[in-house]
């Protein structure tokens, strides 16, 4: 008797456990996702090998352009959980970084003589190091400012939110760059024979980088720790400033090599489209991940999977034409729904109602 | 008990019942306050105080129970601070409750007085005049920030003070003040009785309570013991029923652990020379040896906290030598003075020692983690079983090693910041305040094992407001006065009278200084 | 002796400054650089800055950017951000432009619609932050994608608005007699400013009052200095943050009309980057993300200070569309760090 009611209790519990998971969010708001289009049309989910306007074979379907599309944001999305967990708040000058990093790798593929040249001017390595490069400065930059200065971080990104994509109009004199070799495409399409869309991989290997960081230094615990109270991480040796930083840095990374996927995708660079509110999409992922935004404890696999669901319901309403200026107000709605759902207080009224009604009905069973 | 219940009684808490998830914080406890006295309420940390404070004061719900005060004829619902203060209950909480960024006149009349206007010249002149008369050292236009945090406290008395209320809750007002400031408290305390207001006196401070107080209610875990005139109830037995068993070694626990022997007992593990660091400490030189327990004693802000925190790397350094073994390092930031087997307990366990969010087992493998560095993690194996070691060790109540170090009390937060310092296995441990805000039993656990620890050959330095606690633990005190190290105190010396003479300071010269 | 006399003076003034609000101090500084700032540019620039119509003009231009950042400043102070300032503003003229030119209606019944939709956001967005606890980061984010987003369900194409009654108030100028000047072909021209500046300058006259002498302005201090405390004060914080997003979601409905107004068209791109120029003006103007700090009047002169860095970045010949991003940025990181070091050496003077 006392066993099988232990034994429910535990399934019960490991019911709650994984609803109080934070990466519930980001899976229920992704299942959710995923049924309603099974009901609307199960086609949704098709994948088809069709032969691209160059000949070579490639996958197409919802479901690859979403992991395709979502890479830039699932990259983003690791350096800014970091970013938010270590400093308390948020980098808005991710989406100029893109644009400098992009026109620095535009600029340095193309040389100096002309801004369409026929041939690259530099290997595509060193064009990508000079991005990282000027990514990661703008990632010190910031750093600098956040945790030195000890300046808000939405405050102190602001000034390259605000700079970044005059920056890199400066970087090429505002003209537009073309890269007109086919190789420099491969980032961000496919590379001929492999009929699997390269930023895909390029993901990956991003998440495997980061989980191998997680698993053998101690950033993630630096990084909590430092989120959550700096002054008694210092007092146990850590260095806030320098973590903060390294947070920073590695969100540069993380900008550079999302900017090398966005120039690559189209060969050439618009500085005041590129990258449009991608910022805001980034944080939302963090925030869909259920990551608190003044720091501390992070998820970064939870974020990424945010990240997914925002691309999941972007390619969802393009399926449905809504037009891609009005996109916008669909992801509010959707947005608005999560977090409230997901809101503590929502949670306890939920809770609580929940208590009341099997209370009654313990109650009748009784009566 | 009802023997107890007089005719004035304003507040009557009845059978009230509260629970956190997995917790009764409070089963059935009752409690109630007459006009004009003034009723300390005891019990060990998580006994439920606090819970029974913020019930009352409408920070929790309580789940069932009920709460009548004078001039109503029904029980009265109490569900947020502001219903509190309608009713007549003020609070000043042991951390301050005020906003940093107002004057000092706004934080005492803020939020409760009617009307759409802000009258400045009317606001500003009546705190003027409270603040004088309750002879608080500060002005009425001075932002709250730029006083100190126990001019900070007396704002916040001064404002509950004059909120007309008939229940006045100190919860461990006491706690950051230094004696004169306690002295200046007590006098507006009893001052308060006289008017007929019912105070209730939070305090860890058994000399404050049989100074100052006429009743006492004592809670453990959750559940009431009793209420007693205190007059009926002495000392060890107070102890005894907060305990809740006879506790016979209060008296002196030294004589219990044998004294370090080994024979490098006598040699200087740590000297200092003309340390000082920016923190505004006068330069100074200190010693300890090989398993001796040492203090710093002195006045709140007379710098023994600064101190040790130079020694330490905390406060940035600007001259002076450290000498360990007799050879000079270089202390520049804490991770140095760990590298350097010292460890450091903070005094404020809230602000520089826990990591709240964090799990009890990441923040016991903390420190010993910095110490390993960047690229060498702990195994999650590894971690579970050092902290399931000290949990053991330690005795620290906790549901699991997962649960985050916010969640515990007190008592058992300190437990887990020592355990952190004692699986680096330092060989100079220094404690900041181990004992502040935490219960008797767990006080006197640390004291215990502060000495087991010299023992077995630890050097430790051990700072507390309370002299007794000092007496009991350490072998030689240094004595500290406005920021400056003034005598150095062992053997005969060590003695209630004696330290009170050095702090004060004989010396005329000093004393200009 | 006259050592001692220096110290005494310098004691003085440590001791002013120890006691200073950190509202007033940041007040201070941003006034003291707006006015080197201005009286530089007269100095070295001449020209254009010595004439009263080129201040005049900033005010003109910079109108929406007041209001939208006094609303935005408010709920900085209790401790909020709102960043969908830009897109009500966009909204508002949209709604506007086509209520008045496809739907042929009166301007008076367009402001109302301004006031409904500010008023509509502040409430959405007040209660969410407020009573669901939810952080206003992401809610007022959700709220600019929504208002971007039906700026275009509301019309796709930007157009100017031809309603005449409109046009005739877009273009009514009020004279300041006095502060005319003679152009290049001698003719006198008179100084003037529009409507809108008018309706700035009383919210920021009527907003200032509000937050210095009135207890809701009071409580947005008290609630953005420490959220905790102003509960345990006995103060409705729920409500007050309540008040604070309502409020910014009027003034940016007002604000967004008053950019309308000013501009006269209706386009799914105006009002771009609007908050974060309200929040640069803010924290120009010394406003602290952290909230419990700044002043409306700060505010004032933040927009000013922004809009007279751009002015004198293109008078000196800089024309390239690039440099004035560069140069806000600069001027916005430059007070940061102002602000960084000030507030420390004031924390370390008090702890000294």
């Amino acid at each position: 008797m006392q066993k099988t009611e232990k034994k429910k209790l535990t399934v019960k519990d490991i019911l709650k456990n994984i609803v109080s998971r934070q990466i519930f969010i980001p899976i229920a708001a992704l299942l959710a996702l995923v049924l309603f289009n099974l009901i609307m049309d199960p086609g949704f989910f098709a994948v088809t090998l069709k032969t691209n306007s160059a000949g070579n074979p490639v996958f197409t379907g919802n479901l690859i352009t979403i992991l395709d599309y979502g890479s830039e944001l699932a990259i983003l999305a690791i350096g800014m959980t970091l970013v938010t967990a270590a400093a308390g708040g948020q980098d808005i000058s991710v989406g100029a970084g893109i644009a400098i990093s992009g026109s620095v790798i535009l600029r340095v593929l193309c040389g100096s003589t002309t801004p369409w040249p026929d041939k690259m001017q530099a290997p595509i390595i060193v064009a990508f190091l000079a991005g990282c490069l000027a990514a990661v400065l703008c990632g010190a930059f910031n750093g600098v400012l956040v945790a030195y200065f000890k300046i808000q971080p939405m405050v102190a990104t602001l000034i390259l939110y605000t700079a970044g994509r005059s920056i890199a109009a400066w970087v090429n004199l505002n003209q537009l760059p073309i890269v007109n070799d086919k190789s420099f495409g491969y980032f961000g399409n496919i590379i001929p024979g492999i009929p699997i869309p390269t930023p895909i991989f390029i993901t990956a290997a991003c998440l495997i980088i980061i989980a191998l960081l997680m698993k053998f230094t101690t950033l993630g615990l630096y990084t909590q720790s430092v989120g959550i109270n700096e002054s008694s991480s210092r007092l146990n040796g850590l260095n806030p400033i320098l973590i903060k930083f390294l947070a920073f840095v590695i969100l540069g990374l993380c900008v550079a090599v999302a900017g090398l996927i966005k120039v690559s995708r189209l060969s050439t660079i618009n500085y005041s489209v590129i990258a449009k509110d991608i910022e805001m999409d980034a944080i939302l992922a963090v925030a869909l991940g259920g990551n608190v935004l003044s720091g501390g404890k992070f998820n970064i696999a939870a974020s990424v999977l945010g990240a997914y669901v925002i691309q999941f319901l972007t390619t969802t309403l393009y399926k449905y034409d809504v037009r891609s200026d009005a996109l916008p107000a669909y992801k509010a709605i959707v947005v608005i729904v999560l977090v409230v759902l997901s809101a503590p207080t929502v949670r306890r009224y939920l809770n609580g109602f929940k208590k009341k009604l099997t209370l009654r009905l313990s109650g009748k069973e009784v009566g | 008990m009802n023997a107890l219940v007089k005719e004035n009684v304003v507040l009557e808490m009845k059978n009230i019942h509260m629970g956190f998830p997995g917790v009764k914080a409070l089963q059935g406890v009752d409690f109630s306050l007459c006009e004009g006295e003034i009723h300390a309420l005891m019990g060990e940390n998580g006994a439920g105080k606090s819970t029974l404070i913020k019930v009352l004061t409408g920070v929790y719900e309580k789940d069932d129970g009920e709460i009548f005060l004078k001039g109503y004829d029904k029980a009265v619902s109490i569900r947020s601070p502001q219903d509190a203060q309608k009713v007549g209950i003020s609070t000043v909480y042991q951390e301050i409750t005020l906003c940093p960024n107002l004057s000092v006149a706004e934080n005492m009349y803020i939020g409760r007085t009617a009307g759409l206007g802000q009258n400045w010249k009317k606001m500003n002149s009546d705190a003027e005049k409270l603040l004088r008369s309750l002879d608080v050292p500060a002005t009425a236009t001075q932002q709250l920030s730029s006083c100190s945090i126990a001019v900070q406290q007396m704002v916040a008395i001064a404002r509950a003070v004059d909120m007309d209320c008939k229940v006045l809750i100190l919860d461990e007002p006491t706690s950051s003040l230094d004696d004169q400031e306690v002295q200046k408290l007590f006098v507006l305390m009893r001052n308060l009785r006289e008017r007929g207001v019912g105070i209730i006196f939070v305090t860890h401070f058994l000399d404050q309570v049989y100074e100052v107080c006429d009743r006492i209610t004592v809670l453990r875990d959750g559940k009431l013991v009793g209420a007693f005139d205190i007059k009926d109830l002495p000392r060890v037995q107070l102890v005894a029923k907060m305990l809740g068993k006879d506790l016979d070694d209060m008296s002196d626990i030294k004589s219990e652990g044998a004294a370090y022997e080994g024979k490098d007992a006598h040699t200087a593990v740590l000297e200092t020379e003309q340390l000082v660091s920016d923190a505004g400490i006068k330069p100074f030189d200190f010693h300890i040896n090989k398993g001796e327990v040492n203090g710093f004693t002195g006045l709140l802000g007379s710098g023994r906290s600064e101190c040790v925190r130079a020694i330490f790397g905390a406060d940035r350094v600007v001259g002076g030598t450290v000498k360990k073994n007799g050879k000079v390092i270089k202390i520049a930031k804490p991770l140095d003075a760990m590298k350097n087997g010292i460890a450091y307990l903070p005094e404020d366990r809230k602000l520089d020692g826990i990591v709240g969010d964090l799990s009890v087992r990441d923040n016991i493998i903390l420190a010993l983690q910095t110490l390993k560095g960047f690229f060498k993690p702990i195994s999650k194996a590894q971690a579970y079983k050092f902290a399931d070691e000290y949990i053991k060790l330690l005795d620290i109540k906790t549901a699991s090693a997962d649960t985050p170090i916010k969640s515990l009390s007190g008592g058992n937060q300190q437990k887990v910041i020592l355990a952190r310092w004692l699986l680096t296995h330092p060989e100079y441990l220094i404690l900041d305040e181990p004992t502040r805000g935490i219960d008797v039993g767990t006080k006197v656990d640390i004291q215990k094992l502060v000495l087991k620890l010299a023992s077995e050959g630890m050097s430790v330095t051990f700072i507390s407001s309370e002299t007794d606690e000092m007496l009991r633990t350490c072998s030689r005190l240094v004595v500290m006065r406005d920021r400056k190290v003034v005598g150095e105190l062992s053997g005969e010396q060590l003695t209630q009278n004696m330290i009170m003479n050095t702090i004060a300071g004989g010396n005329r010269d000093d004393a200009e200084n | 002796m006259s050592t001692e006399k220096t110290q005494n003076t310098k004691k003085r003034i440590s001791s002013k400054f120890q006691n200073m609000t950190d509202t007033n101090l940041l007040l201070t500084i941003t006034v003291v650089v707006f006015f080197v700032m201005y009286i530089g540019a007269m100095i070295f620039q001449g020209g254009a800055f010595l004439r009263p119509q080129a201040f005049l003009n900033i005010l003109n231009s910079q109108a929406a950017l007041i209001i939208a950042a006094c609303g935005m400043s408010i709920v900085m102070i209790a401790g909020g951000i709102d960043i969908s300032v830009g897109g009500m503003a966009a909204l508002v003229s949209m709604s506007c432009a086509v209520y008045l030119d496809y739907k042929g209606g009166n301007v008076f019944v367009s402001l109302l619609i301004a006031l409904a939709i500010g008023l509509a956001f502040g409430l959405v967005q007040g209660a969410l932050v407020a009573y669901l606890e939810i952080q206003p980061f992401i809610v007022t984010l959700a709220g600019m994608f929504f208002a971007r987003g039906m700026t275009t369900i509301v019309n796709t194409e930007p157009f100017n608005v031809q309603n005449e009654q409109f046009v005739a108030l877009k273009n009514a100028r009020i004279v300041i007699p006095g502060l005319g000047s003679t152009n290049r072909n001698g003719v006198y021209v008179d100084a003037y400013i529009e409507i809108g500046v008018v309706v700035a300058l009383l919210v920021v006259i009527f907003f200032f009052c509000l937050l210095r002498w009135s207890k809701l302005g009071r409580r947005f201090y008290a609630v953005g200095g420490n959220s905790q405390s102003a509960l345990m004060l006995g103060i409705n914080v729920k409500r007050t943050k309540f008040y604070a997003h309502l409020i910014c979601g009027l003034l940016a409905g007002i604000g967004g009309f008053v950019y309308f107004l000013h501009i006269g068209s209706g386009s799914p791109s105006h009002a771009m980057g609007m908050e974060m120029n309200a929040i640069a003006s803010s924290i120009i103007g010394g406003t602290m993300l952290t909230g419990g700090v700044g002043n409306i009047i700060g505010t004032f002169f933040g927009v000013l200070s922004l809009s007279t860095i751009q002015n004198i970045v293109s008078s000196a010949g800089l024309g390239e569309a690039w440099w004035t991003g560069i140069t806000v940025a600069a001027m916005l990181c430059l007070f940061l760090v102002i602000q960084s070091v000030v507030m420390a050496r004031k924390k370390k003077i008090i702890k000294g």
